[in-house]
């Protein structure tokens, strides 16, 4: 009887969790505002105030960091949100190749980024690649596209949008499945068009489906490195770092306290950018 | 929905056809031009690259540098898998092995843990739910804190080990196993509980044998988006378990790009080996996937 009248849902079963997140999760957060201000070995530290945020915000190798992040992310967010709504509307409707576009679509999302990397490198290769190949056939010379530093961030924007696009497809699916058949019964006695249709009750009764497309691929974005790393470790020169990347070039050079700045920073960026859009966007949804 | 986009047989839509029946023959054959070319760029932007990648590994080293997709003279693909394996004395068998041991170990925490503590948080409000919230809302965004987490593992004896990665995964997965398990806990009547409790069911047992087994969805979940999380994970591994032994495969994947840069083949046959279980899941479990993925997303 003594089990009844004691509460049954004791904060025991949330220690494990609670140990492992705050031990290697929350607690290096912490610390990192700490070492971001120090001159670090590991071993040893020293106070150093915010010079490293200044080394970081001064240094143009080091600062071009943060406009190739935003670029990098909206790019990528805005097209997976395009094409992913594109495809789903398209993968809604019934026609006998749904099942293969689809899988299709969606495998990439299980492979490793750097086997994408990899591949997508030999296929972008400015001479002998596949794709250069294929445009030179219809009369087109293509670019340097991971060697030219204007265009070689968007490249690796356009690997990531072939590998990720697959998910946000499957979740406008869902969300479009989820839109109740009443609404096109309605529509279809008021006579309205396929247009009408997308206008009037695809679009706005997906807009959760939308919501989680943007947060997921925009604070993917933002946080994105393998992929860069595995296609083009920051270069050509400094043009597609970004501040993932810095972050581990600084490691590798043995630069903790600079590191932890752009760690920092990242947060900050992460922070200042996603937390507003998903209050925004979550504004009606009362329970996290 | 369907109904509504494909031109079905409804009563209205067979007087419409019968008016007009040159418009009905062109709607469909221009619905099935719009399929054949949706096929065609699906085949060409994402069959393409995959089969790129296989025939390359069947090459050998002078015909894959070439780069393009004609199929092999040689069609040599189990001798480059093989090759591979035998690269840095077996470095790849260690690879699978460590890689498989870290998914593993990673999902059975994540759903032991991540069912506790979702199931607790859930049942429980009090004062500090807000904070606990906030926290959980704070690991979903913020990206994790590289060299004062190497920092945390270096001082109690867990960086370049097994179980220093396999706690860094799970901690990073919390965040959204747990609020995975938290929302589907309102589908679990908290009558439930009473009537096990009333029963003489004890706390324990009641989470174990009542409420963890009907999670099973959630779990399922949980295993797909872990199992494709870590096994691919390559940053985490990246810092947290360096080292000449600590391989996992997409730590070897990468060091073999610029050990083979000479010889794309073996690169790809290693690429294919690689992805090869991703693609055994994903043809014996696509649904089961997809629909773990897309609930993983919209929580």
């Amino acid at each position: 009887m003594r089990n009844i009248k004691s509460n049954p849902y004791t904060y025991f079963f949330l220690l494990p969790a609670g140990a492992i997140y705050l031990i290697f999760f929350i607690l290096p957060t912490i610390l990192s505002f700490f070492f971001s201000m120090t001159w670090w070995t590991l071993t040893d530290w020293k106070f150093i105030g915010l010079e490293n945020f200044k080394v970081f915000l001064s240094e143009p190798s080091m600062n071009i960091g943060f406009r190739n992040t935003i670029i990098y992310a909206i790019v990528t967010s805005g097209l997976k949100v395009i094409l992913g709504l594109l495809l789903g509307v398209f993968l809604s409707m019934r026609l006998r190749s749904v099942g293969f576009i689809r899988s299709m679509v969606f495998f990439p999302a299980l492979l490793s980024t750097i086997a994408v990397g990899i591949a997508f490198s030999t296929l972008m290769h400015p001479s002998q690649g596949m794709i250069n190949t294929a445009l030179s056939f219809i009369g087109f010379v293509g670019p340097d596209w991971l060697g030219d530093t204007k265009i070689a961030l968007l490249s690796v924007a356009l690997v990531d949008v072939w590998k990720g696009v697959g998910i946000a497809t499957v979740i406008f699916i869902a969300g479009i499945m989820s839109i109740p058949q009443e609404y096109h019964e309605a529509l279809s006695i008021d006579g309205g068009n396929a247009w009408h249709r997308f206008r009037n009750i695809t679009l706005p009764l997906s807009r959760p489906a939308m919501n989680t497309v943007i947060i997921l691929s925009f604070i993917g974005g933002l946080r994105t490195f393998d992929l860069i790393w595995a296609m083009t470790k920051g270069g050509p020169g400094f043009s597609t770092d970004i501040i993932a990347s810095i972050i581990y070039k600084q490691y590798q050079a043995g630069f903790y306290g600079i590191s932890t700045a752009g760690n920092v920073i990242l947060f900050i960026v992460v922070a200042a950018l996603a937390f507003p859009l998903y209050l925004y966007l979550n504004r009606k949804e009362v329970d996290l | 929905m369907e109904k509504m986009i494909a031109p079905s047989p409804m009563p209205k839509e067979k007087m419409y056809a019968r008016k007009r029946p040159k418009q009905k023959r062109n709607r469909t054959a221009g619905r099935l031009i719009t399929e054949i070319f949706a096929v065609a760029v699906t085949i060409v932007l994402f069959g393409i690259p995959l089969y790129f990648i296989f025939v390359n590994a069947a090459k050998d080293a002078k015909e894959s540098s070439l780069l393009n997709m004609s199929w092999p003279s040689t069609f040599q693909l189990i001798e480059n898998i093989q090759l591979v394996f035998a690269a840095e004395n077996g470095m790849i068998l260690r690879a699978f092995f460590n890689s498989a041991v870290i998914t593993i170990a990673s999902i059975i925490l994540l759903i032991f843990f991540g069912a506790m503590a979702g199931y607790v948080l859930h049942r429980k409000r009090t004062k500090s739910t807000p904070v606990i919230n906030f926290l959980i809302l704070v690991g979903l965004i913020i990206p994790p804190a590289v060299v004062p987490t190497i920092w945390v593992l270096e001082s109690i004896g867990l960086f370049k080990t097994m179980p220093g990665i396999i706690l860094v995964e799970v901690a990073l997965h919390l965040p959204f196993t747990v609020m995975l398990y938290r929302s589907f806990m309102a589908t679990i009547p908290k009558q439930l509980d009473e009537a096990a409790l009333i029963d003489g069911c004890g706390k324990l047992r009641l989470f174990f044998s009542i409420i963890l087994p009907l999670l099973k969805p959630v779990s399922a979940t949980v295993i797909v988006l872990t199992a494709v999380g870590v096994y691919n994970d390559f940053v985490n591994p990246l810092y947290f378990f360096p080292g000449a032994d600590n391989a996992t495969l997409q730590l070897t994947l990468y060091n073999f790009m610029s050990l083979y840069s000479t010889q794309w083949n073996l690169l790809f046959a290693n690429i294919l080996i690689i992805s090869l279980p991703p693609l055994i899941m994903f043809i014996f479990f696509n649904r089961r996937i997809v629909a773990g993925m897309t609930a993983g997303s919209i929580k």
